[in-house]
């Protein structure tokens, strides 16, 4: 049969025409990317073992500065290891974070936030009183608590993020739920006989979707701010590997003489979390079925 | 009169005592509708007579906050208050179907028609996707949708209101119920479309050969479509009949005010009567009589 001239045209064609045209879709995807591409092939590119101690090197200045050599391109530390290695290599758990600490609060914010919104009754008295008082303590504090209790490591910071973040996402569901709820098609599927659980999965979820997915990029950008904060009080991965949050502590303690370790690693987390916001915000002004 | 397939009797509805209003006000006033088997049936009223009421009250999609008082509402034998949810079930959709008024927002805007038209078909008859599909591309034919499979692939926002309604009917009849609801479905359509729409609706009833309550406001509708007609206004039914005889002598004075309101196209605009508001506040005090019997 032929298509009449005003068919769609194929979906994914439309979806990544849109999203290129999009500059903020655009920018902030590319510079995700290439920190996806630094992560996995850190060794490859780091100059030096982020380990690696080099005493004569203490607090060198990285290469464009007075004193600067090309044997640090950002400097070293103040156990003289390589900054810009350093970076990279933090990289890697700044993306791992983000990576499964992201989804794993989207995905139980938002099977909390759909029980609420649709279910009603009691179960939504119950999680929406749990998520006012979660909303009660500050953040940072009730992390630094939760990783206190289970210990540092990157399970336990993965889990405290999980703890912490996911009654952003159950608030913002619920409401929508509670909205589609209401909708005619969710009346007119209750009238085809379907069940509830299963207009739950075929009427309302694809509607709360796109939401969902903006929501996860900026919490995939808390995420990173969170570990970097956990580490930067010494309460995440191990000593051994690398984290932005850990070269901002330790750069702090010499932020006079080498300002520059600090601030790399200040630009790292910045660059990092503006383009998962930029993202988001692409995302959000593309497919966010009420700007639409 | 032949078999009743919908009989509903002495249908109360009031708004739950709870919250601020403690004495939850009367909505349906001992409401009594039959619909026989194969017929067409007209429910007509003013906006806020309670006809969506009665239509929510059959399906069990009842708004938070409004209760059954009493009454009874048997479909085919299946008492519908209290009705299992599992049986109930079982019985929409497949049995008793809707045809809803607003094909705006009746169709869910993040899924392709197709979707929306198999699922009934897949969950009551047992199809596959591939019949379920056949049946709905059959089924967009009769309601006169040219290049079905076209339709089948779009999403709800790239079809026209009257595409959309059409769609609508076609879900309606997919299952090929014993009763169908249709709720004031040409209401948000233009004139043209309209009478087009009633016309399938009709057709469709005639060859399935399915009993249809037909709620609406307009009369003409009515006249063209239904073969009796029950007149709702306040919550009550004030009379009903065959549309011929209530057409031709209605008896009660609201319905006769509610005729004389109507709009034709022979006469001047300035001939048309609002309803008298002595004819409305005699039957709010009817309402009220019967109010206060039934609390003494």
């Amino acid at each position: 049969m032929v298509e009449s001239p005003g068919a769609t045209p194929r979906r994914a064609a439309l979806l990544l025409r849109r999203c290129v045209g999009n500059y903020r879709i655009l920018g902030g995807g590319s510079v995700l990317l290439l920190l996806v591409l630094v992560a996995l092939f850190a060794r490859q590119i780091a100059p030096q073992d982020p380990l690696d101690q080099d005493l004569i090197a203490q607090l060198q200045p990285p290469t464009l500065a007075a004193e600067g050599d090309t044997a640090h391109y950002l400097g070293a530390d103040s156990l003289g290891r390589d900054v810009l290695s350093r970076l990279i290599f933090g990289t890697r758990v700044a993306l791992v974070v983000a990576v499964i600490a992201g989804p794993l609060t989207a995905l139980v914010g938002t099977g909390l936030g759909l029980a609420a919104g649709y279910l009603g009754g009691w179960v939504d008295v119950v999680i929406s009183r749990a998520v006012d008082i979660w909303s009660s303590f500050p953040p940072i504090l009730l992390s630094i608590m939760l990783v206190a209790l289970l210990g540092t490591g990157l399970t336990s910071v993965l889990i405290a993020i999980v703890v912490i973040d996911w009654t952003r996402f159950c608030r913002v569901v619920r409401a929508e739920a509670l909205k589609q709820r209401h909708m005619d098609y969710v009346d007119a599927a209750l009238v085809s006989g379907l069940r509830p659980r299963t207009i739950l999965a075929r009427e309302i979820l694809p509607n709360i979707l796109p939401l969902c997915i903006v929501l996860l990029t900026m919490e995939m950008g808390i995420a990173i701010v969170i570990e970097a904060i956990l580490s930067f009080v010494g309460l995440s991965i191990s000593t051994d590997m690398p984290t932005w949050g850990s070269m901002i502590a330790e750069g702090r303690q010499v932020i006079y003489q080498a300002p520059w370790i600090m601030t790399s690693a200040l630009a790292a987390l910045l660059v990092s979390i503006l383009a998962l916001n930029m993202l988001g915000d692409g995302l959000k002004a593309e497919f966010d079925p009420v700007l639409r | 009169m032949s078999e009743r397939i919908l009989a509903i009797d002495g249908l109360c509805a009031a708004l739950s005592p709870r919250g601020r209003s403690a004495d939850g006000a009367a909505l349906l006033r001992a409401v009594s509708l039959a619909v026989a088997v194969g017929e067409v049936h007209g429910l007509v009223g003013m906006s806020g007579a309670g006809k969506s009421l009665i239509t929510k009250a059959i399906l069990g999609i009842l708004p938070a906050g409004i209760e059954l008082t009493g009454g009874s509402i048997r479909f085919a034998g299946n008492e519908l208050i209290g009705c299992p949810e599992a049986r109930y079930r079982q019985l929409l959709g497949r049995e008793i179907a809707l045809i809803p008024q607003d094909p705006l927002t009746a169709l869910n805007p993040s899924r392709r028609i197709e979707a929306q038209m198999t699922d009934v078909m897949r969950l009551h008859l047992s199809l596959t996707r591939r019949a379920a599909r056949a049946r709905a591309l059959a089924l967009l034919r009769d309601v006169r949708i040219r290049e079905p499979e076209a339709v089948l692939r779009r999403y709800p926002h790239e079809l026209s209101g009257g595409m959309r309604q059409r769609v609508l009917i076609a879900i309606g009849f997919a299952c090929e119920p014993r009763l169908i609801i249709a709720d004031e479905p040409t209401t948000s359509l233009d004139v043209t479309v309209q009478k087009e729409i009633l016309r399938l609706i009709r057709d469709l009833q005639r060859r399935q050969n399915t009993t249809l309550l037909f709620v609406t406001h307009d009369l003409g509708v009515v006249a063209k479509i239904c073969q009796r007609v029950s007149v709702l206004h306040a919550g009550m039914i004030l009379e009903h009949g065959a549309t011929a005889d209530i057409m031709a002598a209605p008896r009660h004075p609201f319905t006769r005010a509610l005729f004389a309101a109507t709009p034709r196209y022979d006469a001047p605009a300035e001939a048309l009567a609002p309803v008298p508001a002595a004819v409305l506040s005699e039957i709010a005090g009817a309402a009220q009589r019967f109010d206060a019997a039934r609390r003494g």
